[in-house]
């Protein structure tokens, strides 16, 4: 049951929550904000808030200069693919471990987190090494695997802990009606697990697309994300504020708006865990 | 669309694909500066004249090193041209990683190259890479500023006269610094600059021995000379500036004096983003009387790895992008300021380049810098803000570092200096000299 | 009650993600460890040879070594304790009633989306500039010297740009726990008379401390390899090297990939000796 709540807490909260909201948010409408600017706006001083001469230059000079449809579609496939391979390979190990526990199943998750923890450059050579020698250099297939395995231990980490969410008894009671271990998954598990899943879908669509230091070493031409497309902007010669804001912006766009529009689904995923 | 034009397309189709079987993609790393972002949009003309189509692939240098090096050195085979410096060439030479650029046509006159940058992109007289613009360093000031000071900037300026120009130039109240320097960490940035300094003040980075040489006292007198000059002087914050960061703020009337490339040089001048444009004046880098000026040499060059399976086109390529033609389409379409600088001695003879207020003391200082060369004292390596070995920038970027938290007031000259003779020794060690 | 056959279905369940992160993890071990006991140079001819135990010796005798550790716990420490003071306190704040509660959430959330490279650059540029930053504006507006934020206080100015970007994680995990918390519990108590204070104390706080666990294992992992906003901001000067930065600069900077690896292997003791740590704290959570 909700609790009353008077108009006047209500007030209080949103203009708290606002203020702080658009805090944290200031450093990204700034970003956006001058992409819009031109060079020379772009550090004025003082700086120009919203009355400058609102200019779409630099996303035209970006566009010409850089096939960003092709970057973009790089990252779609990368993260996608990456992340749904992941989930397939991760529900399994999640749901064995979160229902069947063993006592080994706190040592593995464990383990699958320490697989992490090889610093990256580190084995920069060995890896660049063995792609070689598989022919997966600058190939969207190789680039795939290497984000998903990156991003499998903590897939399987949040899947783990929204299954931990379900209550034993729901299942139990479907067994105890003879469903069998793929209707019990399927039929029951999953619907109640969807929240979940996707908030975990979601998380990690946005790890894969920020991942940088892969994505940028592994690729020349051909495979290529929305990083290596930031690279080619980042600090050349010469000034570049408003330049580099126009291609942040459009290397952030696409993933702020799937977020937007997956916010619902986040939200309820959020709330699923209150039937507990 | 009549017949005879439908025919006439349709015999072209036929000639393009028939140019088309020889034709190859090739993949080009290059760095993110405006002369490669420019030479990206005519790609269309390499194109049309040669059949060979293009993969670009465009990054910030930092990152492009790190790609590159690891893709040579593992034969990784994923590009047919990379863009590599001054720096990288002599030892990838050396290491038989490239391919020479011997056997180059008639009219791409090999000759015409400045004798600076073919010594710099050579290794025991073989050309390696085709420098696409070449650098030096030198003085940009303020003309007004520097008037109202009641100064007049020579030519050839000494390093007290600096000083005390940055010293009547600062307007503290009107956020008029006399002199904006690189003091960012990094050996291609605050390293570079510091160590053009302290060559000028007679100081080397290793004797003859290979022993590191940040004890002596050049160094000192270097190092406390221009974190002196920067702290009367100098912009907040300059241990983090770079070339960019110093480049903005001269652009916005913040520096009466920056001494950096000369391919900046087009930037200061330049209307359209640059408030000072019509009041800048150029200078040869300053010296302190013995002989060796303040002046770097750097180009950006174009080199095949070796193992490519594409080398003709690359060479091509490379003849294209490094020609006089190519200056002159660049000169035609957005005007001879804009044509990449430093690499050939007929843009310099031409009178129309000569018009351009910066291109004489560009060459000048080009001239002034000499790699073979470097410092007062004999030294046993080559390059002048670097030494070309391997080593090199894994030691300046951490030497710069050092010196960067001098910049910031964090530790002194002296224990910056210690820190670098331990850790220059300690690396040098490690490589086996 | 898990039957026989359900433990073996479990263990068929459980093996595509063991065995594919063995072999992620094995395949880098081992060529990590083979690299460091190798004199490995890239730039003089590649492989020349064993040296046993130098570049482990070289690398914990350099005098960078101990403090690029200090800096790794400080950066990581700091970064801890701000997401998760804060993303408690934010998570908290999000979950009461008021206008426009979605937008909101997806403001606070939207730093997780930016690329790290691209928060590094817009913070060091258009923020933390001491000529040409808004902070360094603010500061002018009302009188004060503008900080020189990078350099004299980089690790400060470093935790503060990484967190912006780990708060939303937190925040989100936290949020989630907090709304599957029973209000009914929260309401007794209220009737009860306890005040807000030891509402939170007492029923709020522990019903998150699972959260709060998989909020620092997980970012600890990320924290411990954070690259691009040091290699953006300072480059490693000031006091920011922490013991990734120095293998980068063994790696790639010097080009010495048998020292760098050996520092790998530090790097994974430090991260095991930190999950060990973290573990004792907070592990037994996990159970719950």
């Amino acid at each position: 049951m909700a609790r009353a709540v008077t108009t006047q807490r209500k007030t209080i909260n949103t203009a708290i929550a606002w203020a702080i909201g658009l805090l944290i948010f200031f450093p990204i409408l700034w970003t956006v904000l001058t992409s819009f600017k031109t060079e020379a706006q772009a550090i004025s001083d003082p700086p120009v808030f919203l009355f400058f001469d609102w200019t779409l230059e630099n996303y035209s000079i970006v566009q010409e200069r850089s096939n960003y449809m092709r970057y973009l579609w790089n990252s779609v496939i990368i993260a996608g693919v990456s992340t749904i391979i992941g989930i397939i390979i991760a529900v399994p190990a999640a749901w064995s471990m979160a229902f069947v526990p063993s006592r080994r199943s706190k040592d593995i998750l464990l383990w699958m987190l320490s697989t992490k923890m090889l610093p990256a450059v580190g084995v920069l050579y060995p890896i660049y090494l063995l792609f070689i020698k598989m022919g997966l250099l600058d190939s969207l297939v190789g680039l795939t695997i290497v984000v998903m395995l990156i991003n499998l231990p903590i897939i399987v980490w949040m899947l783990y802990t929204y299954f931990k969410e379900i209550p034993v008894d729901i299942l139990e009671a479907a067994r105890m009606d003879g469903a069998t271990l793929r209707e019990e998954i399927l039929y029951v598990l999953t619907p109640m697990a969807i929240p979940g899943i996707a908030s975990t879908l979601l998380l990690n669509v946005i790890l894969a697309w920020n991942e940088a230091f892969w994505t940028l070493n592994l690729t020349a031409a051909k495979a290529a994300p929305l990083t290596a497309f930031i690279a080619s902007y980042s600090s050349p010669e010469g000034l570049f504020y408003a330049k580099l804001s126009a291609a942040s912006t459009m290397a952030i766009a696409p993933i702020l708006i799937l977020g937007w529009f997956s916010q619902k689904q986040l939200v309820r995923g959020l709330t699923f865990g209150a039937v507990k | 669309m009549n017949t005879l034009t439908r025919a006439l397309l349709g015999v072209s189709a036929l000639a393009l694909t028939m140019t088309g079987a020889t034709a190859e993609t090739i993949t080009i790393a290059t760095v993110n500066n405006g002369d490669m972002i420019r030479m990206q949009g005519y790609t269309d003309d390499f194109t049309a004249k040669t059949g060979h189509e293009v993969e670009w692939v465009t990054l910030e240098e930092n990152v492009l090193r790190q790609r590159v090096t690891t893709d040579i050195s593992t034969k990784g085979g994923q590009f047919d041209i990379m863009t590599i410096g001054m720096y990288e060439t002599p030892i990838w030479g050396s290491n038989g990683w490239l391919v020479p650029l011997n056997g180059l046509s008639e009219e791409y006159d090999v000759d015409d190259i400045l004798p600076a940058m073919r010594g710099g992109l050579s290794h025991e007289g073989t050309l390696f890479a085709a420098p696409f613009y070449g650098e030096s360093s030198m003085v940009m000031y303020r003309t007004d500023l520097m008037e109202k000071a009641g100064m007049e900037m020579p030519d050839a300026p000494t390093w007290d006269f600096i000083r005390e120009a940055a010293a009547a130039m600062t307007d503290r109240d009107n956020e008029i610094n006399g002199i904006c320097l690189r003091g960012k960490a990094g050996w291609g940035e605050g390293g570079a600059f510091i160590t053009v300094t302290a060559n000028s003040f007679g100081a080397r980075w290793f004797d003859e021995d290979w022993n590191a040489q940040f004890d002596q006292p050049e160094w000192k007198n270097a190092l406390e000379f221009f974190a002196g000059m920067m702290s009367e002087s100098g912009p907040p914050g300059y241990a983090t500036n770079g070339f960019n960061e110093n480049l903005s703020l001269f652009q916005q009337g913040k520096c009466g004096m920056w001494i950096d490339a000369t391919v900046a040089a087009s930037f200061v001048t330049n209307p359209d983003d640059s408030t000072v444009a019509d009041k800048v004046g150029f200078a040869l880098a300053p010296d302190t009387g013995l002989g060796k000026r303040a002046n770097w040499l750097w180009a950006w060059a174009l080199a095949i790895p070796a193992g490519t399976q594409k080398e003709a086109a690359a060479k091509q390529f490379i003849e294209w992008a490094t020609s006089k033609d190519y200056i002159e389409l660049v000169a035609a379409k957005e005007g001879w300021a804009n044509v990449p600088p430093g690499a050939r001695t007929s843009l310099y003879e031409n009178p129309e380049y000569q018009a351009v207020p910066f291109a004489q003391k560009t060459l000048d200082s080009i001239n002034a810098a000499d790699p073979t060369n470097p410092t007062v004292k004999p030294v046993p390596y080559v390059g002048i803000q670097f030494v070309a070995i391997p080593e090199f920038a894994g030691i300046a970027t951490e030497v710069s570092q050092e010196f960067s938290a001098v910049y910031a007031g964090q530790q002194t000259v002296d224990e910056a200096l210690a820190k670098a003779q331990a850790l220059t020794t300690e690396a040098m060690e490690a490589a086996g000299y | 009650m898990a039957t026989q056959h359900s433990r073996s279905a479990a263990r068929l369940m459980l093996a595509p993600a063991v065995i594919l992160l063995l072999g992620w993890m094995l395949v880098p071990l081992t060529m990590t460890l083979y690299f460091s006991f190798k004199k490995y140079l890239p730039l003089r001819g590649g492989d020349l040879g064993w040296v046993g135990f130098d570049n482990y010796i070289r690398f914990v005798t350099s005098s960078a070594f101990w403090p690029s550790v200090m800096t790794t716990l400080l950066i990581v420490g700091g970064v801890l304790v701000i997401t998760v003071v804060l993303g408690v306190l934010l998570a908290i704040l999000l979950d009461q009633p008021m206008w426009g509660q979605g937008v909101v959430r997806i403001l606070v959330i939207a730093p997780f989306f930016v690329m790290p490279t691209v928060s590094a650059l817009v913070w060091k540029n258009m923020f933390m500039d001491p000529v040409n930053g808004i902070l360094a504006h603010l500061w002018k507006a009302f009188g004060a010297t503008p900080i020189e934020w990078l350099s004299q206080a980089s690790v400060p100015s470093l935790i503060m740009i990484v967190s912006w970007q780990w708060l939303p994680f937190a925040t989100l995990i936290l949020l989630t726990a907090i709304q599957s918390l029973d209000s009914s519990q929260l309401e007794a108590a209220e009737i009860d008379g306890a005040p807000p204070v030891k509402r939170f104390w007492y029923i709020t706080l522990p019903h998150l401390s699972r959260a709060i666990t998989i909020v620092i294992l997980i970012q600890s992992i990320f924290l411990l390899a954070v690259f691009a906003e040091i290699f953006v901001t300072t480059g490693g000067a000031f006091g920011t090297r922490t013991l990734t930065y120095l293998i980068f600069q063994r790696v790639l900077e010097s080009q010495n990939v048998g020292l760098g690896s050996a520092g790998g292997v530090y790097a994974i003791i430090l991260a095991n000796i930190i999950a060990i740590f973290l573990m004792r704290i907070v592990g037994k959570n996990l159970d719950a």
